[in-house]
Order: C-alpha cells, then structure tokens, then sequence
C-alpha cells in the first residue's frame, strides 16, 4: 500500500501525528490485579514456547546425531549388538498401516455420524445418547480401550482378524483389530471437526437448496458436505496425529513383534491379520525406561515421530487456512 | 445569519400523500405530493401481457407453537405482475412467503390452516420437490453454494444429487438462466469462477439465475436486496419488473420505496392479519384502513 499523497495545501507543513498512549503507559495506569494477569498471560505464553522448543531442540540433537540413512532401510532383529540390531523399517511401515486402518474405518463412521447429528437428530433421545458417546469415547484412556478391544477381539467369532492359534484360542492382535480401537480414538476428533463445519452453515443456505426442489439427501451430498471439506480434513488429519502417537493400544493389541508377522498367505490381508510393531512401541521398547536395549535408535526413532507430528500440523495449519465458503448469516 | 435549525417533532401525525391525479394507470415516472421530491421513481409501465392468476391463499393460518404468525389471510399471485408484501417486522410477511413452497414444513412447531393452490392444484397434494421447483425462493442472504457459476445454476437442472447431464448438454439452459437473471454479459468469460468470488449483487443475480434456471411458475424474494448496495438493488429491481412476464413474483420488502418503485399490487400486514390488499396506487396513495395509513404514511411523510 502507498500512502496517500497530501493534499496541494497543506503538502508544506504536514498535519501532526495523531497522539497516541503508548500500550506500555496505558498498562501502567491499569489496577495492579489486571497488571499481575497481564504478566502471567505472556509468562504462561512464553513458557510453553520454551518447553515446546526445548524438546523439539534436545529431540534434534540427540535424534540427529544417532539418524543413518540404513535406519529407514533395515528391519530390526533382537539382537544384543548394537551394530546388528537394524533399523526401524518394520515399525516406520507398522505406523503407516495401522493410521491407515484406523483413519480408513474412523473417516466414514465419523463424517456418518456428524451428519446425523447436525443434519437430522431424531429420535431426539438418540441423538443425546450418541453424543453422550462420544464424548465418553473421547474421554477415555486408550488403554482402556485396548484392554477392551483385547476382550472382544479374542471371542471366536472375531477370529478372521487376527492369528488363530492351535486349539482355537484367538490371539486378537492384528493390525486389523489395533486398527479398529485406534479409530474410537480418532472418530471424536472427525465427528466435532465436521460438526462445527456444519454449524458453520447457515440454515438459509441448505433451505436454498430445498428451493430448487433438492432432497435432503442431495444437499447433504452436493452442498453441505463439500463446504465442510476443510473442516473434515482438518478432524482426519488430527485424528491421525492421535493414532500415530498412541502407544498403548499398540502394546497390548498389535502384540510386541519387532517385525511384520504375517498370519495366513493372502499378500496384503496377511499383513493386516499379523502383528507388528509402530515407531511408539519401538521407541518404548529401546528407549532406556522400557526394555533399555538402544536409547540411540530410540533417540533417532523419536526424532522421527515427532516430525511426523510436526509435519501433520503444519498440514492442518494450511487446511484451516484454506478458505471455507463464508455467507452472511 | 445563523443557520436553519431543523426540527424533529416527536409524536407528530403521520403525513399522508396526496392522491395521484386522475390518469391512465397512473403510471408517469414523476408523482405529485412527497414523491416528486423523494428519488422513489417507477420502474413499473403497464404490463404487456394480461395478469394470469397462479397461486391463491384461502384463509391461511400459520401458528408456530401457540403463537399465530399469520391470520386467515387470503391472497392471490398473478403472473404478470409482482405482489409485494411490506409491513412492520415480525407481521408475518415471510412466514406466509416461505409456507408458499412449503418451507414452513422444516419448523417442526409450525402448523398450517387453509387453503394454498398452485394453478387451481392444492399444494399439499404436489410433491415437495416438485412444487419447489415451480416455486421457487431468493433469500436475504445471498447463498450461492461453493462451486462454480456454472454448476450453481446447472444444480438446479440436475437431477437430485447428480453431477450429470454433463456441462455441454447444460450450457444452453444454463446461458438463457443467467441472460434472463441479467449475469451473463458479466460472468461469460469464465463461468468456471468460484460463484462466492463473486460481488454480492452478482451473487444474489446468481441466486435469482439459478431459481429461474429449473423454469418456475412463481418466484419467491424474501427481502432480495437487504444485504446489498443501491447499485445492485437498482439493477435486481430492473430485473425483477423484466421477469414479471415470465413469472409470477411476490416480493417481501422492509423498503417501502422499493415496493413503490417495483409492485403492482400490495399486500400490507400487521401483527398476521391482512390489513389491506390492492393496486400500489391504492395502498399508497388512498389507503382505506387506518393501520395501512399510518405504516405508509409514516414512511413517506
């Protein structure tokens, strides 16, 4: 922008500065309580950049110094020797495939599951109780869940899913089943994700839709779901950020393999039926509080994760950014 | 010489215009009285073709829970000419607009009496999409969807949620939609653009596009220019005295100029009952109910 060019008048002397009160002066005339608030609202501020900055420091220092390229490459093997024990390919792929099982059957549920609230919530009771649901779901500790998804998982008739082992007692560890929990934990970010988009929707705007003689159906479809992309994308990609970081159910679901085990001889299917392991487990598992064996590649593997999480929000970062329809409402 | 204090006066009798003079439909662009020195000039001339009855309310309640919205009004639509019904806030004008295609029915607390027929066809026994295709709603707000000029008015000509006819069989009915709603000349170079990029008097032309694109009888506007410029009002007034050949308008409208400038005949309402309805000459230059004298009145004096 450039400045307005003055007027032919009063070019010669410049009219003066409008006076202003400086925010300091203008903070100092303030009651000693909002000063005292004032100050705790950018120590509160400050404080957590530094907290952020130092882990994502000390991760990087610590990570970058033990990263190698074959880290990426290399399945991990239980060995003793440090030199031999591999890398970290099998959790990398193990991360990759569980967020895609639990992204793939949280997506539709959630956006499903939004749209009946926002769009029809009737029976009214049910409504209320399907909220209420997921805002338990949401609530509660993934650990809870993987004990649970533990239960039902191993009953026979889940058997499908997972390694079925002589005498037909059901493992119920399998990418499919460490998969299925790990969408309970990302279907309460999709479904408020995608209702807030909806509530952003001003009514006149689906009731133009109805007045050109669309179905409720079809505005859902063609209108009100593409103008809450953003918002959907935004709930998914969180909801992945939950899947990738969490360790328990990774532990007691997906079983403590170091390597991709396939169970049956279908490619692909096997893989998911078998257990493996995520860079969370292999973390824990290398790290110097769980079994203790290579804090290094612990080290490295983290400084992974974490990127993987930074990455992801620099991903909603430019979602959110990205404009939604706005209407006057 | 000091200057010229002007006076407010609380409580003053509303002024009242004088009648027009006895004239061929009283259709000059310069009215005597108020008028002649307010800018409220007529974009109306005498209709080329004879006005064709479309929709009739018979005693038309509306209650939204215990709350009598509108009051056993009777009322015709005509095409050929534009209804415009004005009124102090909260009288009901739009809740008797939006129960003409039958939006009323998404208030779960609203019921409805009485009689609303489409071409002699009571509008219950229509199927909803049906009816709402012929009768069609602009809204206050303009609300093109997000996707581009093209499909904002190809939607209408799709069936349900489809994405085909594909855009060539389109383009023809889509082009006369947008000629006849004004848009084109400005829109033609790129209908592929984001309708939300769009100026908000575009917009709103859009959403009159898109309304006329699936051919209606009766175009509903609720309020069509509040949300908008004196520019954009001016040409959406043009536009809507153009369509009224094609189709049958009723207008609601806060602005009673704009009712002036654009209405044949005139439906005032008050507190959901039908104070007074007749020829915009009637209501505004020789109104026989009090109530109609006051609001009009008021407005003018």
């Amino acid at each position: 922008m450039t400045a307005p060019e003055p007027l032919a008048a009063t070019s010669a002397s410049p009219p003066p500065a409008p006076q202003r009160t400086k925010p300091r002066e203008s903070a100092s005339t303030w009651p000693l309580v909002d000063r005292i608030g004032l100050s705790l609202c950018w120590a509160a501020g400050i404080a957590l950049c530094l907290v952020m900055g130092g882990i994502l420091a000390y991760m990087a220092v610590r990570g970058v110094q033990y990263l190698r390229p074959s880290l990426f490459f290399e399945s991990p093997t239980p060995e003793q020797d440090q030199s031999k024990s591999g890398g970290f390919l099998d959790p990398l792929l193990g991360t990759v495939l569980i967020t895609a099982v639990g992204t793939l059957i949280a997506f539709p549920i959630g956006v499903a599951t939004a749209v009946w609230l926002n769009e029809y919530r009737r029976p009214w009771g049910l409504a209320r109780a399907v909220e209420s649901g997921v805002e338990v779901v949401a609530g509660t500790p993934s650990v809870v869940l993987a004990i649970f998804g533990l239960i039902i998982f191993q009953q026979s008739y889940f058997g499908f899913l997972s390694l079925t082992a002589e005498g037909d007692a059901v493992l119920g560890r399998s990418f499919f089943t460490a998969g299925a929990m790990m969408a309970l934990i990302a279907l309460p970010l999709i479904v408020g994700s995608t209702r807030a988009g909806l509530q952003q929707i001003p009514d006149h705007v689906r009731e133009a839709s109805y007045s050109v003689g669309k179905t409720k159906a079809a505005t859902i479809r063609r209108v009100l779901l593409p103008s809450c992309r953003p918002a959907i994308a935004t709930g998914t990609v969180l909801g992945m950020g939950r899947i990738i970081g969490d360790t328990a159910i990774v532990v007691i679901l997906l079983g403590a393999s170091l390597q991709l085990q396939s169970v049956g001889d279908v490619p692909g299917l096997s893989t998911l039926k078998g257990s493996g392991s995520t860079l969370t487990s292999y973390v824990f598992n290398n790290s110097p509080a769980g079994e203790g064996q290579s804090p290094e590649k612990a080290y490295a593997a983290a400084f992974v994760l974490l990127l993987v999480v930074v990455a992801l929000n620099y991903a909603v970062n430019r979602i959110t950014s990205r404009e939604a329809p706005q209407w006057i409402r | 010489m000091p200057p010229p204090i002007k006076r407010i006066v609380v409580d003053r009798e509303p002024r009242v215009v004088d009648p027009p003079p006895p004239g061929p439909g009283g259709n000059g662009t310069a009215t005597p009285g108020v008028l002649a020195h307010s800018p409220t000039l007529r974009r109306r001339h005498s209709s080329a073709v004879a006005a064709v009855e479309r929709m009739a309310m018979r005693e038309l309640s509306i209650a939204y829970g215990e709350k009598v919205a509108v009051n056993s009004v009777s009322l015709p639509v005509r095409q050929g000419e534009v209804l415009a019904l004005i009124g102090p806030s909260g009288c009901g004008k739009t809740t008797l607009l939006r129960s003409l295609n039958r939006l009323t029915e998404l208030t779960p607390t609203a019921r409805r009496w009485g009689q609303i027929t489409l071409d002699g066809e009571d509008v219950d026994r229509v199927e909803v999409t049906h009816l709402r295709r012929r009768v069609s709603m602009v809204f206050q707000q303009p609300n093109p969807f997000p996707m581009s000029v093209f499909d904002n008015v190809a939607y209408a000509l799709r069936e349900q949620g489809a994405r085909k006819p594909k855009r060539p069989a389109l383009a023809p009915a889509v082009q006369d939609a947008l000629e006849r709603a004004g848009l084109h000349s400005e829109v033609a170079d790129d209908l592929d653009r984001q309708a939300l990029r769009l100026s908000g008097g575009q917009q709103q032309r859009l959403c009159i596009a898109r309304s006329l694109a699936a051919n209606p009888d009766v175009l509903l506007l609720d309020e069509p220019c509040s949300a908008l410029d004196p520019i954009s009002t001016e040409v959406i007034e043009q536009l809507i005295v153009r369509l009224r050949e094609q189709v049958a308008i009723v207008i609601v409208t806060h602005n009673l100029q704009q009712a002036y400038r654009v209405a044949d005949h005139v439906a005032f309402m008050y507190l959901g009952d039908l104070v007074e309805y007749g020829p915009v000459e009637q209501i505004f230059h020789r109104p026989a109910a009090k109530r109609t004298k006051d609001y009009v009145g008021g407005a003018f004096g």
